[in-house]
């Protein structure tokens, strides 16, 4: 009567191999490895680069231990730590700057397993070591700066369609255009409308002046909001790539933050100064023909500012911009003919040609190049015009230190962000401490697990080496789902595969108590076994089901470490509620179930009151 | 071997009056060193940076918070971390400086003074993202038990609901009222420890539950106290030596997983222990309370199929 169908069998035995198949990696351990990608779409990673590479490591004399080609990059695997940063340092002077080059680990698992997707669990930061960073976008920023360039063009436009205007303000949330007579505002109102959809024109009579205020439409404000958040993703990926992060994850969280991950970045502090950073280069014009000295005394005249050179004397510098970073190509750290380190620009098409325009009509004169970061503006050079430029390429050296130099550099390569950003929540924890942690949480549930199976092994004899075993093959489906899955495993996360091996013996127990109080009850050790499994499974089932409801909710509104906490206790119900129930009665079949005549069961001794004695 | 060798059923619910009475006691002191002293909350919830910094020989404490005083940090907590050659900095969430920097200025003041100092942690919480966390974990704590009694409620019937709840709450309280006394820190682990818990001993309740409602199908003629003291008493073992294994694994924890786990593995043993209690003695006295029946879960169309039960 207690026995499996052969598909029941056929069911636990698949799942326990797949388990072990899907586990596998996770005994292997990880090496040392270097990975190269390219980071221009132009480039690809295929053999050529496998050779280049190859024979880079050849010639330093590098041994590796193993090179691969994967979608997107290659991979070479090292001995030791030691060779991997000398080959890391190796390849990106020979490579150059088209990739990158970073530090990595491989599962050392064989190939065929990682051919079916069989790859070690992936391990938190707080495991593997590594920064999380949750930044905020400033919106107000990027409302500002979307009105800075609405501004720039309305003066444009009025200047197109010869609309004379006698002022133009900005402030945080509206610019205003003031207007001598009602005709030319009039004028001014049907272009702006035509050519700004986005913008919302109100009239405004103020004294004897006309004004003109034009706002934002909430839908516009909106999309320039949810634009400014993907182009910050799309710039921090381009600033990782820079940094030379293997396994990076950037992503948007909620309506206006972006969460980074950093696995293994060691210098955290550069780390944080190039996401954090919103460098952008604007080229304007240096105001010379109003009062300079009258600038210094606190009388800045309308439409100018006042800036100090680097190294230099104070300029008053014109408020509209005539080029921004957008425009740049490329940008490369170097020298000038005077051998002071200098920034090397790439512009595009449309900035080469605004660049050719202006330098042409403003031959003499100075324009000012300005790196603007956190809000602060900096003249980098105010140069001398002498003459038209052309091509694109622009030079800027001010007095720089080559490491400014190539900082600089790779802000303005990796492009601009749309909107400054603020760090609101960080997590670094050095590699010391995640390898101590994965020891923790390893050694935890190794104790636990110990303990346990001693306990249950002597109390319940067969039945609780039984229960052991359900309970070991639950520990093993559920790392084996860890890996499948590639959930993050964190360090609560192993403090909860623990507690679900506590927890999961429960089950055992209540099936093991439920058989001992039928055969207390008289009944015979077969009808005994079935009973207690039936009987128990529907409680196991309630118990199971309001603690998968925690873990829902956990999940739900969890964040960071108590979500992985989360997702390994629900696997974990799952995967015991399979195993208690299935697995080992599955193996109670297999020892007794055939036997006809069983005249007791090894459960441990059954004690039954006296009193009670039939 | 058998631990439990009970003749007759102990009579529990005859001392539902004190047990009631030492749970709502028990309740009560620690809702009061809530109020009185409040919960430690650790800097997920608070906003601010903690620092480890770990050390190669055995760390100067003192020496560590002059450094830091001197660079205008007065509000500084330095204090040993697991081994005396760990420290853990705390500093107060200051909107001025940026965590970046912070973090930075600390390090390099430090390394100034001892080279072999290296930073094995940082945490820093803005103070929104903490408010944040508060108001998650709380919305947290009323869905599970929402949850928790509607399942409850579906599966049993609407007294077992608010009693579990009740009793489980109970349970949660008492976690919280031994960490304000003992002014541990409360951390987001902490918080999922608890919700754990509630999850976790909620199973107890409906071990209980579950007997009980097989006894009023069984034992007809019995008295509703029989009928729950039964119940009770012929899952006790059962209750007692799960506990007992789930608690090997936690004790396990409390010695091998360090102290990132330390107040995690303390919050499921507190639970794990007044879990016990309050499923059996407080779960079952309020239901009683609430006046459970027979008729509230055998329905009388159901009558015959109950009958028909060996």
């Amino acid at each position: 009567m207690n026995r499996y169908p052969a598909w029941k069998y056929l069911i636990i035995a698949v799942s326990i191999l797949l388990g072990l198949l899907y586990a596998l990696p996770n005994f292997y351990g990880e090496s040392p490895a270097v990975q190269v990608s390219p980071l221009r779409t132009t480039a690809k990673a295929d053999t050529t680069l496998l050779q280049r590479v190859e024979e880079g490591l050849k010639k330093a004399n590098l041994p590796t231990s193993g090179l691969l080609l994967e979608a997107g990059s290659v991979k070479a695997r090292f001995a030791d730590t030691d060779t991997q940063i000398k080959a890391k340092d190796m390849l990106q002077s020979v490579l150059g700057n088209g990739y990158m080059v970073a530090l990595n680990l491989l599962p050392n698992s064989p190939q065929w397993l990682a051919s079916i997707g069989a790859l070690p669990m992936y391990l938190g930061l707080d495991l593997r070591g590594g920064v999380h960073f949750m930044l905020q976008v400033d919106m107000h920023g990027a409302l500002s700066k979307a009105l800075d360039r609405f501004s720039g063009d309305i003066r444009s436009s009025l200047r197109e369609q010869k609309i004379q205007y006698s002022g133009l303000d900005k402030d945080s949330s509206k610019i205003t255009v003031k207007f001598r007579d009602p005709e030319s505002r009039a004028k001014a109102v049907a272009e702006l409308n035509k050519t700004y959809p986005d913008l919302i024109l109100r009239e405004q009579n103020v004294r004897d002046e006309f004004h003109l205020t034009a706002s934002l439409k909430p839908e516009a404000q909106k999309l320039i909001q949810d634009s400014a958040v993907q182009q910050n993703i799309t710039t921090l990926r381009n600033r990782v790539n820079e940094l030379g992060v293997a396994e990076p994850i950037i992503q948007q969280a909620g309506a206006d933050r972006v969460v980074v991950q950093l696995p293994g970045v060691q210098d955290t502090a550069k780390a944080k100064d190039i996401l954090g950073r919103t460098a952008t280069l604007e080229v304007r014009m240096v105001d010379e023909e109003r009062d300079l000295a009258g600038a210094l005394r606190g009388q800045v005249p309308f439409g100018s500012e006042l800036y100090n050179e680097r190294g230099g004397g104070p300029l008053l510098v014109k408020k509209q911009v005539v080029l921004t970073g957008d425009r740049i190509n490329d940008a490369q750290a170097g020298f000038d003919n005077n051998n002071q380190p200098a920034v090397h620009l790439n512009l595009d098409n449309n900035g080469a040609r605004i660049f050719r325009q202006l330098t042409r009509d403003n031959v003499g004169k100075r324009m000012a190049i300005l790196l603007i970061e956190k809000n602060q503006a900096e003249v980098i050079t105010a140069p001398v015009i002498r003459e038209e430029i052309g091509g694109g390429r622009v030079q800027i050296s001010g007095r720089m230190t080559t490491e400014e130099a190539r900082d600089v550099a790779l802000l303005l390569r990796a492009g601009a962000l749309a909107a400054p950003m603020d760090i609101i929540e960080e997590r670094t924890v050095g590699p010391s401490l995640g390898a101590d942690n994965i020891s923790r949480g390893f050694n935890s549930t190794l104790y636990g697990f110990a303990a346990i199976a001693v306990f249950m092994t002597v109390y319940y004899l067969m039945f609780g080496f039984i229960s052991v075993i359900a309970l070991g093959v639950n520990l093993l489906l559920l790392v084996g789902l860890l890996s499948i899955l590639q959930a993050t495993l964190t360090l609560p996360g192993m403090a909860a595969i623990a507690l679900t091996i506590g927890m999961a013996i429960d089950a055992n127990v209540l099936i093991n108590e439920r058989i001992r109080d039928e055969l207390r009850n008289g009944m015979p050790p077969q009808a005994a076994i079935n009973a207690g499994y039936e009987r128990a499974f529907g409680t196991i089932l309630d118990s199971n089901i309001t603690t998968l409801i925690a873990g829902i909710a956990l999940f739900a509104f969890g964040s960071g470490p108590v979500k992985g906490f989360a997702v390994v206790l629900c696997l974990g119900i799952l995967t015991s509620m399979f195993s208690a129930v299935m697995v080992s009665r599955g193996m109670v079949n297999l020892v007794y179930g055939n036997r006809r005549k069983l005249e007791r069961v090894s459960i441990g001794q059954v004690w039954k009151p006296v009193s009670d004695k039939r | 071997m058998e631990f439990f060798r009970i003749k007759h059923d102990i009579p529990f619910m005859s001392w539902g009056k004190y047990t009631t009475a030492i749970s709502l006691l028990t309740f009560i002191v620690a809702v009061f060193f809530l109020f009185t002293k409040g919960l430690n909350l650790g800097v997920d919830f608070t906003g601010g940076t903690v620092m480890e910094i770990g050390y190669t020989q055995p760390a100067d404490i003192n020496r560590i918070r002059d450094t830091l005083v001197k660079l205008g940090m007065s509000d500084v907590s330095v204090q040993n971390f697991g081994t005396s050659r760990e420290v853990m900095i705390r500093l107060p969430a200051k909107p001025d400086i940026s965590s970046a920097k912070l973090s930075e200025t600390v390090i390099t003041a430090l390394r100034q003074d001892d080279k072999t100092a290296e930073i094995r942690r940082v945490e820093f919480v803005g103070p929104q993202v903490g408010k944040e966390l508060v108001e998650n974990g709380a919305l947290a704590l009323l869905i599970v038990s929402l949850g928790i009694v509607a399942y409850l409620a579906v599966r049993f019937e609407w007294k077992f609901g608010v009693s579990g709840i009740i009793a489980n709450l109970h349970d949660v309280v008492i976690i919280l009222g031994f960490f304000a006394f003992f002014q541990w820190e409360f951390s987001l682990t902490v918080l999922a420890a608890i919700l754990a818990i509630l999850g976790y001993s909620v199973n107890e309740s409906v071990v209980v539950f579950d007997r009980i409602r097989e006894n009023f199908r069984k034992m007809r003629k019995a008295s509703v106290q029989q009928v729950i003291d039964n119940a009770i008493t012929r899952t006790m073992s059962r209750t007692i030596i799960t506990h007992g294994s789930t608690q090997m694994v936690v004790v396990s924890m409390l010695f091998f997983g360090g102290e990132a786990l330390h107040y995690f593995a303390l919050a499921l043993t507190i639970g794990i222990l007044f879990g016990i209690y309050s499923s059996v003695l407080v779960a079952s006295p309020i239901l009683m309370l609430l006046g459970v029946s027979r008729q509230d879960i055998v329905k009388p169309e159901k009558k015959e199929e109950a009958e028909a039960l060996p």
